[in-house]
């Protein structure tokens, strides 16, 4: 990889599990252990194990990315080395745990179990590994616990964003929402939105979809409604320093999104006075997107002008270890620019966490 | 400039004191008795479209939609009734004012049994080219339950129109309810996303090979990035719709057709979105403001219409 990008890979999206639910329970309360015995954790869907939309692979994972010693992938720190981290030549890999504690419907259970991910991650990936740094996992549903937890734990130099699964119970932009982002702005932290979550909402504007294939194609749907709520809703205007980073959600479907939204605001934007600006100037400046799973027309070149459209400063590679569907840096998208290639590999992901030089 | 096929004239909603007399007894006491004035859409502006029947000017033949929120009723039966006395206020109110207009067939997606009797009832005049359908509604458009309406359209030489809109009383959006209308119309381009998935990979268009469906104020730019994830996922994930066995894209660009107003994309841009379309013959005119790309938009049009070229 050092042919690829001679500052040092930044890969903006790993994850890393859980061995088993029992490796948590050291960061638990006894209150909330008995709890999770007595009656498990609850989603806003039907199946106690599993997903009402089964992935493509057990856990979603690559078929060589269960640790040989046991475990789901992206439990093992020693095998995410070995796999990841030394073979890519990865400088610094940014950890989004998707444990389930941040969807739970008692947003009490979802913050203890949001406080022993995040005590777990700095205990057993962030102290250990010099090279990771993580996502601040949170009960997003709940503006004011969330706060808390990035409140609790954004001290540790390891802790670069605070995350939230991008289907939601309500539009991003809606004021149970804020008090994160005001939590991000003084604690100097991105916000992350990642593919995932279960509003309870249809997963279309029009029921549901009956497959897997769909449910994962319309994840980039979500991603543009939240766009969408985050820019008339003033956040950007109420929060100018917050930074969003859209992870795992494709980034092709952007340029459209931002001109049909300056072509409303064109037409609608007595509805929204306190927007300032037109749509395409808050995304310009307060978005992020990572690049799996990239679009991939024919005629490559195509891709490239989306980049240029979005901007190549906002661009963040990302692997999505473990998962089926990573994208390889050497062959996810076709050679870059000289110059864009520094940035989207590494640059600018360093710029926006702040990370050291290598 | 010459004339134009316009795929889209927007028709007002009337009041349903003006369906009155195309109702039947137990349903216009229906209506009367229990206050039912208005099918006007609450996600519209107030007033959008077409009042008073007229032709548009730079146009020779133009298709009606009629803007209204028949989705939003949860009787199926009322709905039913609702439509029956719309397409029918249609026909006297627009159809006979100029020979022209060309009629879309409203159907109310709540029965899929009575959608296909309304279908058959009017399918015998040849003034109406299409079944329009709301974008949003309780299922994906794709689902088994509604291949029966498919079937009546393929049979009849109709073409399936899916209109912006739709609210059955569930979240708009699959994050739940946004505060602005603006956010509404924004969000519109992703439910017409979903519904062209859903159509492709459930198979529509294995059952029904010369079904065509336009896309009506659904903007286009967006069309482009949704083919291309669609493509990536198909190739990863296509053991689970193992009868989809062309890419998306093929599917896309020989059913979906949409209708260029309003453009959403500036004009700079127009080469572009074209080349990422990767078709010429995907776009439809339809009236309204603002540059459109320069396509033989009636060519496509009577290739879309079959009633159209008779």
């Amino acid at each position: 990889m050092a042919t690829l990008v001679s500052a040092g890979l930044v890969d903006c999206d790993i994850h890393n599990h859980p061995a088993s639910e029992a490796r948590l329970r050291p960061y638990l309360a006894e209150r909330w252990r008995r709890h999770l015995e007595r009656f498990g954790g609850r989603n806003r869907h039907g199946l106690a194990q599993g997903y009402p939309y089964p992935k493509s692979a057990p856990q979603a994972a690559r078929v060589d990315a269960w640790p040989p010693g046991g475990g789901p992938p992206g439990s093992s720190l020693a095998f995410v080395r070995e796999q990841l981290l030394d073979p890519l030549g990865t400088s610094f890999g940014i950890l989004n745990c998707l444990h389930a504690g941040a969807g739970q419907m008692d947003v009490e259970l979802g913050a203890a179990l949001c406080r022993a991910v995040n005590d777990w991650q700095v205990a057993e990936w962030l102290e250990p590994e010099p090279r990771l740094r993580a996502s601040i996992v949170m009960p997003f549903d709940a503006g004011d616990l969330s706060a808390a937890e990035i409140d609790r734990v954004a001290s540790h130099p390891g802790f670069v964003q605070a995350l939230m699964l991008v289907r939601t119970l309500e539009p991003m932009g809606r004021r149970r929402y804020w008090p994160i982002f005001e939590a991000c702005e003084r604690q100097g932290l991105a916000l992350g939105i990642h593919f995932g979550g279960y509003s309870g909402h249809p997963v279309s504007s029009s029921g549901w979809p009956s497959y897997y294939l769909e449910d994962h194609t319309a994840m980039a749907m979500a991603f543009q409604a939240q766009l969408v709520s985050l820019v008339f809703e003033g956040v950007f205007e109420r929060f100018p320093g917050l930074q969003v980073v859209c992870i795992e959600g494709g980034v092709a479907w952007l340029p459209p999104l931002v001109w049909r939204m300056d072509r409303l605001f064109e037409a609608m934007r007595d509805e929204v006075p306190e927007l300032r600006r037109r749509p395409s100037e808050y995304v310009r400046e307060h978005v992020w997107l990572t690049t799996q799973p990239v679009e991939e027309p024919d005629r490559p070149e195509q891709l490239i002008q989306v980049f240029e459209r979005i901007g190549w400063d906002r661009l963040l590679f990302a692997t999505d270890y473990p998962h089926w569907d990573y994208d390889d840096p050497a062959r996810a998208f076709a050679s870059l620019p000289e110059g864009a290639r520094e940035r989207v590999y590494s640059g600018n992901a360093r710029a926006l966490y702040r990370l050291p030089e290598s | 400039m010459s004339r134009v096929i316009d795929c889209d004239l927007p028709a007002t909603a009337p009041p349903v004191s003006a369906l009155h007399e195309h109702l039947d007894g137990y349903w216009r006491d229906t209506v009367v008795e229990r206050g039912l004035r208005s099918i006007e859409p609450s996600y519209e502006l107030p007033g959008s479209g077409v009042r008073e029947p007229a032709m548009p000017a730079d146009a020779e033949l133009a298709v009606v939609n009629p803007i209204t929120a028949i989705e939003a009723l949860h009787s199926e039966d009322l709905a039913a009734a609702l439509a029956r006395g719309l397409n029918d206020w249609l026909r006297s109110r627009w159809l006979a004012a100029d020979p022209r207009l060309r009629g879309s067939i409203t159907v109310a997606p709540q029965s899929t049994d009575l959608a296909v009797a309304e279908i058959e009832r009017l399918a015998g005049d040849g003034r109406f080219v299409q079944v329009l359908m709301p974008l949003r509604g309780q299922h994906p458009l794709g689902r088994r339950l509604y291949w029966p309406i498919y079937e009546a359209c393929v049979r009849h030489r109709l073409v399936l129109a899916v209109r912006a809109g739709g609210n059955i009383g569930s979240a708009i959006t699959p994050i739940g309810w946004p505060s602005h209308l603006v956010e509404d119309h924004a969000s519109q381009s992703q439910a017409f996303q979903s519904q062209v998935m859903s159509l492709v990979l459930e198979g529509v268009f294995n059952r029904f090979p010369d079904l065509k469906v336009v896309l009506i104020r659904s903007g286009v730019s967006w069309l482009p990035s949704l083919c291309w994830r669609l493509d990536k996922n198909w190739k990863g994930l296509r053991r689970e719709v193992p009868w989809v066995e062309r890419r998306p894209s093929e599917i896309v660009r020989r059913s979906v057709r949409l209708t260029v107003r309003p453009f959403d994309a500036p004009a700079e841009a127009f080469a572009e979105v074209q080349s990422h379309l990767g078709s010429e013959s995907m776009l439809l005119y339809g009236g309204g403001e603002g540059p459109v790309p320069d396509v033989d938009y009636d060519e496509n049009a009577r290739r879309t219409y079959p009633r159209l070229r008779d």
